[in-house]
């Protein structure tokens, strides 16, 4: 593909003690800075919605330049048509939800459109707010309004500074279905903060992995979360997998997904058959065993072959290819030993159902080709 | 009549209001620009700046008043040029506005600075992104959340004016019908022989006016306060 990446960034900042020193360049669709706090995350949101200015570096979004130091360009935030979801919403207090929502529009010098409004307030679920005042709002409320504020302005561009950071375990269940949406619909590339794999995993085509200040990694969303040598930075490997619902088992109420990898049995999903989805299978979540066991309680068993092998903290991280799709496993070097594992050698991948989080699947594809 | 107040003591009402509220009216636009430099800016000169703002509240009165004659007398430094096309201040009701400008106006930037120092410059930073260029944040966020505060500010301001005596008497004198404001007109019938009674009829228009006032801004600072936080 010849078009220009949906943004390219590349600057340094210091600050203090702290130095930022940030490259990379990401396409379409969602995708994630992820990190541990105090790694830049922040900062990079700031540099590239103009409320900070890199010591030296470019930023370019969609083509557009935004800044380049080297050229004497630094646009004020008002002029980059680069939206903000701010972690704490920063709805308008003053103002109705409806006007909050119209607020960007005068600016961009776009007419009222009661389509496209009906359209992003129907997307967010939030029409029947439109008369009331942000303090009446729940926080997912909020963030959901925030994020259609953001995207009423028509930006080139919509950060998403953790903006589930502040909300439950019930409020971010609620909100990352409509991200998954914003993600699917709204034809605008998303760069998305999180220190959540959880997230990242259900979300990213893309992940960059700020690490002091640095990019630790950059890649599809599928291969950095198999990555053996990030796990100190993303706590605990594992697969990424693009399947579809093929029905539900009508014996014993599971959901039964197909992709590459085989057939997954998973608890209900109340998805339609059809619908894509993505799973992550954590390593330690996946046993192995050398031949189809019998007698055995876990639903998933998937052969394939052993593809890698790499040190993994204490443990052994086997990478497995089944059918072209690749699980990792963590086990123990002894473990490894005794069953013979070297690359090459068929065996059977085991996971439980119980092991799936019907919250953790994610909607969609995990990559989009930059 | 009202009160009994003779035609002299009713114009020294008149004019005390007309001044209190030509030099509150005229000034805002400037205070509030001031307000916000001091608040949200950083610049070389700011100190000084604040410092000329608060000058009216710790010189006294009277030399403040000889400062502006200085200045803006008919042989003034600005009082001639501006003579030239017209404008005149010494010894007219205008120099009265502008002398209660002067000296009210520390108070109303005190009052407007410390409001929007209160909004959250986060909402401003939204507002940013969002394409605001900063006046129209600054219309649009920022004063309509520090309504209340700007108000207090501007009530502030007329009830000083309403009540300057020693600047406004050393600049434009104590003219009966063109410079004699409330005060001046008090102080003028406490120097008379039987002028008591007129002096207190004054006194208690002067003290009713200043609670009306002071209870318009509550009004108003709690109607905005109101529209912030209904659910």
């Amino acid at each position: 593909m010849t078009r220009p990446p949906a943004i390219t960034v590349d600057v340094s900042l210091r600050r203090g003690d702290f130095a930022l020193e940030a490259a990379f360049a990401a396409g379409p669709g969602l995708t994630a800075l992820f990190g541990r706090s105090g790694s830049g995350k922040t900062t990079l949101i700031d540099l590239i919605a103009g409320l900070a200015t890199p010591d030296r570096g470019r930023i370019a979004v969609s083509g557009h330049v935004l800044v380049d130091r080297g050229a004497g360009i630094a646009l004020p935030p008002h002029r980059r048509r680069v939206g903000v979801v701010f972690q704490d919403a920063r709805l308008f207090p003053h103002l109705s939800v409806a006007r909050n929502l119209a607020y960007g529009r005068v600016f961009a010098r776009l007419p009222h459109d009661a389509a496209e409004f009906a359209a992003v307030t129907g997307m967010l679920g939030i029409a029947p707010l439109l008369a009331r005042r942000p303090a009446g709002l729940s926080g997912g409320e909020r963030q959901r309004v925030a994020i259609g504020r953001a995207l009423l302005a028509r930006p080139h561009l919509l950060l998403m500074d953790e903006p589930l950071a502040a909300l439950d375990e019930a409020r971010k269940a609620e909100i990352l279905p409509y991200i998954e949406r914003l993600r699917d619909e709204a034809g605008v590339p998303i760069v998305y903060v999180s220190h959540s794999v959880a997230e990242v995993a259900r979300l990213a085509a893309t992940i960059v992995v700020l690490d002091a200040g640095r990019v630790a990694a950059t890649g599809p969303a599928e291969e950095i979360l198999r990555r053996a040598d990030l796990i100190p930075l993303h706590g605990e490997p594992g697969a990424l997998l693009a399947m579809v619902v093929e029905g539900r088992d009508p014996r014993t109420g599971l959901t039964r997904l197909t992709g590459q990898a085989g057939t997954l049995l998973v608890p209900d999903l109340a998805r339609p058959p059809g619908a894509s989805v993505r799973v992550r299978i954590p390593a330690r979540d996946v046993l192995v065993a050398t031949a189809m066991p019998q007698g055995l309680s876990a639903r998933n068993a998937l052969p394939g072959r052993v593809a890698a092998l790499a040190p993994a903290g204490t443990g052994v991280l086997v990478e497995i290819d089944c059918g072209g799709a690749l699980l990792t496993a963590r086990l123990t070097e002894a473990a490894v030993r005794d069953l013979g594992l070297v690359p090459g050698r068929e065996v059977v991948a085991i996971i439980k159902s119980a092991a799936f989080d019907p919250a953790g699947f994610g909607t969609g594809r995990p990559t989009i080709a930059i | 009549m009202i009160l009994g107040l003779g035609t002299e003591e009713w114009q020294a009402v008149r004019l005390s209001l007309l001044v209190a509220a030509t030099a509150t009216l005229a000034s805002l636009p400037l205070g509030l620009g001031v307000a916000w430099l001091l608040a949200r800016r950083r610049f070389p000169g700011r100190a000084l700046l604040d410092g000329l703002v608060h000058l009216p509240l710790i010189l006294p009165p009277v030399v403040t008043g000889y400062l502006l004659l200085l200045a803006f007398g008919r042989r003034g430094v600005l009082g001639a040029p501006l003579a030239e096309v017209g404008i005149v201040f010494a010894f007219r009701w205008t120099g009265a506005a502008l002398a209660c400008a002067v000296m009210g106006f520390p108070l109303m930037v005190r009052a407007m600075r410390l409001s929007f120092e209160a909004v959250d410059r986060r909402l401003e930073e939204a507002a940013g992104t969002l394409g605001a260029p900063p006046v129209l944040v600054f219309l649009t966020v920022t004063l309509p959340l520090s309504l209340p505060g700007c108000l207090a500010g501007a009530v502030l301001a007329f009830a000083k004016a309403m009540g300057e005596f020693g600047a406004t008497i050393t600049f434009v004198s104590n003219i009966p019908g063109q410079t004699q404001t409330l005060p001046s007109a008090i102080y003028t019938l406490t120097q008379v022989p039987g002028g008591e009674g007129a002096a207190l009829r004054l006194t208690l228009v002067s003290v009713a006016l200043s609670i009306t006032a002071l209870l318009v801004s509550e009004a108003l600072a709690a109607r905005a306060g109101r529209r912030l936080g209904a659910g």
